[in-house]
């Protein structure tokens, strides 16, 4: 077996185990809710339904999803069959709507904001943070503080002062929605540029926070490399001082790799919020309606695919990290 | 000590955050015993803007927002406080439990931390917060403590290994030193400088976390804390109102709050790592 093959191997093995405790704490902890949970959700929805056969439908419809009667092992046998089959249950607040189907209405509008948005913060932090720690003086003196700054202000409080400002005050952009709301979703420029306007305000204000925590991580592990002795050894041998840059930028850069694996649940729950704020159909908006409704398996199936997903990425980052990174290639030959 | 106390005074980014905290603090400590009133009584109109009377206007509610305020200011930075304190214990108990005795206890706790730090503590946040039904503030705090502290237990495990083998530890093993007081006297003071960092870190984000999690809706009940404002603004539909005065003051409030302390952090750091020193 190669290096990489059992770096690999290893990896997905403690992936998985992180997977299963992400699976029942998913399971369990919205069960210890006291009393029967399903009389009382059940209740809550069969409210205003008179026909008490219906009542008595929704009822027996929990309790087979939940299977409340049986022990907690068998449940979670269910659940876990249920979430193969890519059965999340039905919506309390919703009834009679799949949470599956909620969901993949909502997931391609988190992903088009989210991923994009991160991504492009990630990028023009770290190169903003290198380039404050390598000119230093004045830039490096505004930089620092203000990146820090947005930094210390939570994702959701920065959106909703671009709201106020550019969406109420200025009026230059929409203020609720993915899109105009007497539009029908269909492939047309007016829809697309309908979008892409709704996009711009959330997008702006992942970015900028993204910016602030990942230009300040870069720019002390930058400093940190531009003091070690590589540098003063490069700049004694009249190496040019962009190549040396580039080491330094090179070197700095790979933890910065990690970093991001390593905030990204952060920075995906920061986003949610931002979603919220500017009421964007994606998971963090319905999340904030199912929360407000007590909409049990409605919560714990966005909790399940932001679990899930944050998973996904690290594991991602993770592997191509493993290909990037000569030093883990290193340990792992040592290893064999 | 003392002189690590006089060297921190000489760091302006150190200064400049502690001063910055303690006015707040004393704000926040002396404001409520000149104005005595309920921050929850209704004063005036809704949405009232900032005059004489009100120095910050009113809420929906028509409730004073200058105390109120300053009543969420003092919530948010307690749920910190405890929520910092919490994750630190407990982040420096696993993280010198699994650097110090090493074998499989190490193996089991760093395997724990690592699943803990992938899987978002966002989500246990709210998976909690929604399980249980009367959450005081102390409670949010404690939730907020007990998901946060794998990053403490991460770090502090990798300094603990590296002073395990040192020459003054080995002396006091073999004088037969109990392995308390060898963490105590020979490992805690190595780390000490690094676990107060670690704190105000922990400070810093508690206050967020708490921010995001009331902002959702699943704040402490029957107290005021900057998060709870924030979400009262946006449900009561605050922006649309034109009410700037009913979330700026906040937003401001929690970002000057963790500016302050990442601004010790990064002033304690500058001087405890000096290769960081530019």
């Amino acid at each position: 077996m190669n290096a990489y093959t059992k770096y690999f191997v290893k990896k997905s093995g403690w992936y998985l185990a992180t997977l299963l405790v992400a699976l029942v704490l998913n399971f369990l902890l919205p069960r210890l809710i006291e009393g029967n949970p399903v009389s009382t959700i059940a209740s809550q929805v069969s409210q205003g339904m008179t026909d008490s056969d219906s009542i008595k439908k929704v009822y027996e419809n929990f309790m087979k999803e939940f299977g409340i009667d049986k022990p907690l092992i068998v449940q979670f046998g269910i659940y876990l069959k249920h979430l193969f089959m890519g059965d999340l249950g039905t919506s309390f607040g919703l009834y009679p709507r799949k949470v599956s189907d909620i969901l993949a209405s909502a997931v391609p509008w988190t992903v088009g904001l989210q991923l994009p948005a991160i991504l492009v913060g990630w990028i023009l932090g770290n190169v903003l943070g290198a380039v404050a720690a390598y000119r230093k003086g004045l830039f490096d003196k505004v930089l620092f503080p203000a990146a820090l700054f947005i930094n210390s202000i939570p994702f959701f409080t920065l959106a909703i002062m671009m709201l106020y400002l550019f969406g109420i005050t200025l009026k230059w952009f929409p203020i609720s929605g993915g899109y105009d709301f007497q539009m029908v979703p269909h492939f047309s420029l007016e829809f697309i540029g309908s979008v892409i306007r709704h996009h711009t305000l959330p997008f702006l204000s992942i970015v900028l926070v993204t910016i602030g925590g990942q230009a300040i991580g870069m720019r002390e592990m930058s400093i940190y490399e531009l003091n070690a002795d590589y540098v003063l050894y490069s700049k004694l041998l009249g190496i040019r001082d962009s190549r040396v840059a580039r080491y330094v930028f090179k070197n700095a850069m790979l933890p910065q790799i990690t970093g991001l694996a390593l905030s990204l649940g952060t920075m995906v729950g920061g986003s949610l919020i931002c979603e919220i704020v500017f009421s964007y159909p994606g998971i963090g908006t319905w999340l904030f309606t199912a929360i407000r409704q007590l909409d049990y398996p409605l919560i714990s199936g966005c909790t399940l695919l932001i679990a899930l997903t944050v998973l996904l990425a690290n594991f991602t980052i993770e592997m191509i990290y493993g290909i990037v990174d000569p030093r883990i290639k290193a340990a792992q030959m040592e290893e064999n | 000590m003392t002189h690590s106390v006089r060297i921190l005074l000489k760091s302006p980014k150190f200064l400049i955050g502690a001063i910055a905290t303690l006015l707040m603090l004393a704000l926040v400590v002396i404001y409520p015993l000149v104005n005595k009133s309920d921050p929850f009584e209704m004063k005036a109109l809704a949405f009232q803007p900032p005059g004489s009377g009100l120095p910050l206007g009113s809420d929906n509610f028509g409730r004073d927002l200058f105390l109120e305020l300053v009543y969420g200011i003092r919530t948010s930075v307690a749920v910190g406080l405890i929520a910092g304190l919490c994750a630190t214990a407990i982040g420096l108990i696993i993280g010198l439990a699994s650097g110090y005795v090493g074998g499989w206890i190490d193996n089991v706790l760093t395997a724990v931390t690592n699943m803990f730090i992938v899987i978002p503590s966002f989500i246990i946040l709210i998976l909690v917060s929604v399980s249980i039904n009367s959450r005081s503030s102390l409670v949010v705090a404690l939730i907020i403590g007990l998901t946060s502290w794998p990053w403490t237990a991460r770090a502090v495990r990798a300094q603990t290994v590296s002073l395990r083998n040192r020459d003054h530890v080995n002396l006091a093993k073999i004088s037969g030193h109990s392995t308390p007081r060898i963490i105590a006297f020979e490992i805690l003071p190595y780390i000490a400088s690094y676990v107060v960092m670690a704190f105000i870190l922990q400070v810093a984000s508690g206050i967020l976390a708490e921010a995001s999690i009331s902002m959702l809706g699943l704040g402490p009940y029957n107290t005021i804390s900057l998060g709870i404002m924030m979400n009262w603004a946006l449900v009561f539909e605050a922006p649309v109102s034109g009410a700037w005065w009913a979330f700026i003051p906040a937003a401001f409030a929690i970002a000057v709050i963790t500016f302050s302390l990442y601004m010790m952090n990064t002033g304690m750091d500058e001087i405890f790592n000096p290769k960081i020193r530019s």
